[in-house]
């Protein structure tokens, strides 16, 4: 299973790097809406509670893009029938497409976390930073599993680009609550960690279930 | 098939409801602070955890249809979400009038029950959109359980998220220690928990014969059109 997992990462990472079609959309994205957030606040520099929010819900608006794009090339060229021929555990595509946009969402953040500190931030990211890289590496992983899961189900319905948003963003909530939790003290003015073991403690959680729930419940999408 | 008991539980229920709302307004106690506006709580609080169940059962129903394979399954937990889904309408609705009247605003965002309760409506609203946008009756079925058995897992995912995250102000009526409620509120409240779950399997079993009817009935008609 691994190995074909592997594979069908490399295809998907390799279909990215030639068509340059997800990631620099979603990154482009995170900077409108930066630009949005700036004049729909009218605010120059953000810091705490309004910070952390605005830099989680851009993240979450611009994972939805890269969730209804997941699908599109086995969707549009039958790729998922080749796999159900071949002798492959179905799990192995549930854990590629979720290892790929894992990934996608880390190129994603390498731009708009450092374009985020420069636009709006006030105070400076200096001493948080690992604390965020732990907040960013789990937000990404529970992100990664549910979106992967919306995507298969999205990707057989007639209303596909309505049903992404729609499922996946209250399906993140809890996501957001941690993630914006742990975030907001990071970026206060004399910020440090507060709370952390809590709230990544629930994102924890969340991962695990979600990451449990959708490996169990991804072989009755492919059946057919 | 599914309408069999449901004239003796649809009198079950009106009794018990009956019951119920006679032990609202003539024997529990007004309350000290609120008064007689409190009287919602055993419309709300009982609708909102039959609600839920009903959710988590629509889940339950969904497991047993993707380990059986049997499309009755899907079919059950389709009107155990849909009938909770009206139900959630409800909630929304009496929550408001409650928050109106007890702390002078229509939404309050620092209740952790009431907020877990909207996101999980919305979230369930999802399912219609979803389950009809999918022809293949086969395929309709899968998904449709695939999300119950999803949207099920998050509930109490949601509610412990959520409650973590706000200011605890909502009342906890049953709690281990037994709760904060008097014990002839608490006998009204139980007997409306009661009358509200009846409720919700009176509508389940009507809607579920009505959908069975109907759909027998086309078969029925679609053979009638092929002999003819």
């Amino acid at each position: 299973m691994i190995g074909a997992a592997r594979a069908i990462l490399r295809k998907d990472v390799q279909i990215e790097l030639r068509t340059k079609e997800s990631v620099p959309a979603m990154t482009l994205f995170t900077l409108t809406v930066y630009v949005l957030f700036h004049f729909g606040l009218d605010r120059d520099t953000l810091a705490g509670a309004l910070a952390s929010g605005v830099l989680w819900v851009t993240l979450l608006l611009a994972a939805v893009i890269g969730v209804s794009r997941l699908f599109a090339a086995e969707r549009e060229q039958g790729g998922v029938d080749g796999l159900l021929l071949a002798p492959v555990d179905r799990t192995a595509l549930f854990v590629a497409k979720a290892a790929a946009l894992f990934l996608f969402l880390c190129a994603v953040e390498l731009v708009a976390v450092p374009a985020f500190t420069l636009l709006l931030l006030g105070p400076g990211l200096g001493a948080a930073f690992p604390e965020l890289l732990a907040i960013l590496a789990l937000g990404n992983l529970g992100i990664a599993a549910l979106g992967a899961l919306v995507a298969a189900i999205a990707a057989e319905t007639r209303a596909r680009e309505l049903i992404v948003p729609l499922l996946l963003l209250p399906l993140l909530v809890p996501l957001l609550i941690a993630c914006a939790q742990a975030t907001e003290p990071l970026l206060r003015q004399d910020g440090g960690p507060e709370d952390l073991a809590r709230w990544l403690g629930l994102l924890t959680l969340y991962d695990v279930v979600f990451v449990l729930l959708s490996v169990a419940v991804f072989d009755f999408l492919l059946e057919d | 098939m599914y309408s069999k008991g449901l004239v003796p539980l649809g009198w079950a229920t009106a009794v018990t409801l009956t019951a119920a709302m006679a032990l609202v307004f003539f024997y529990a106690p007004l309350d000290a602070d609120q008064g007689f506006v409190q009287k919602i709580f055993y419309v709300h609080v009982p609708m909102a955890i039959v609600a839920l169940g009903g959710f988590i059962a629509g889940g339950v129903f969904a497991i047993r249809h993707l380990r059986s394979g049997d499309r009755s399954w899907d079919m059950r937990s389709y009107v155990a979400i849909h009938v909770s889904i009206i139900l959630g309408c409800g909630v929304l609705v009496t929550g408001a009038i409650w928050a109106k009247a007890s702390w002078g605003h229509w939404w309050v965002w620092d209740e952790p029950v009431l907020v877990s309760f909207l996101v999980v409506f919305l979230l369930y609203c999802v399912y219609y959109p979803l389950r009809f946008s999918i022809e293949d009756p086969d395929r309709q079925a899968r998904y449709s359980s695939v999300f119950a058995i999803t949207a099920g897992a998050f509930v109490p995912l949601n509610f412990i998220a959520v409650r973590l995250a706000e200011a605890y102000t909502h009342p906890r009526v049953l709690s281990q220690t037994g709760g904060s409620l008097p014990g002839d509120m608490r006998l009204t409240f139980l007997v409306a928990l009661a009358g509200m779950a009846l409720l919700f399997v009176t509508l389940w079993k009507l809607e579920l014969t009505a959908k069975h009817a109907s759909m027998q009935l086309k078969r029925l008609r679609n053979r009638a059109r092929v002999a003819a």
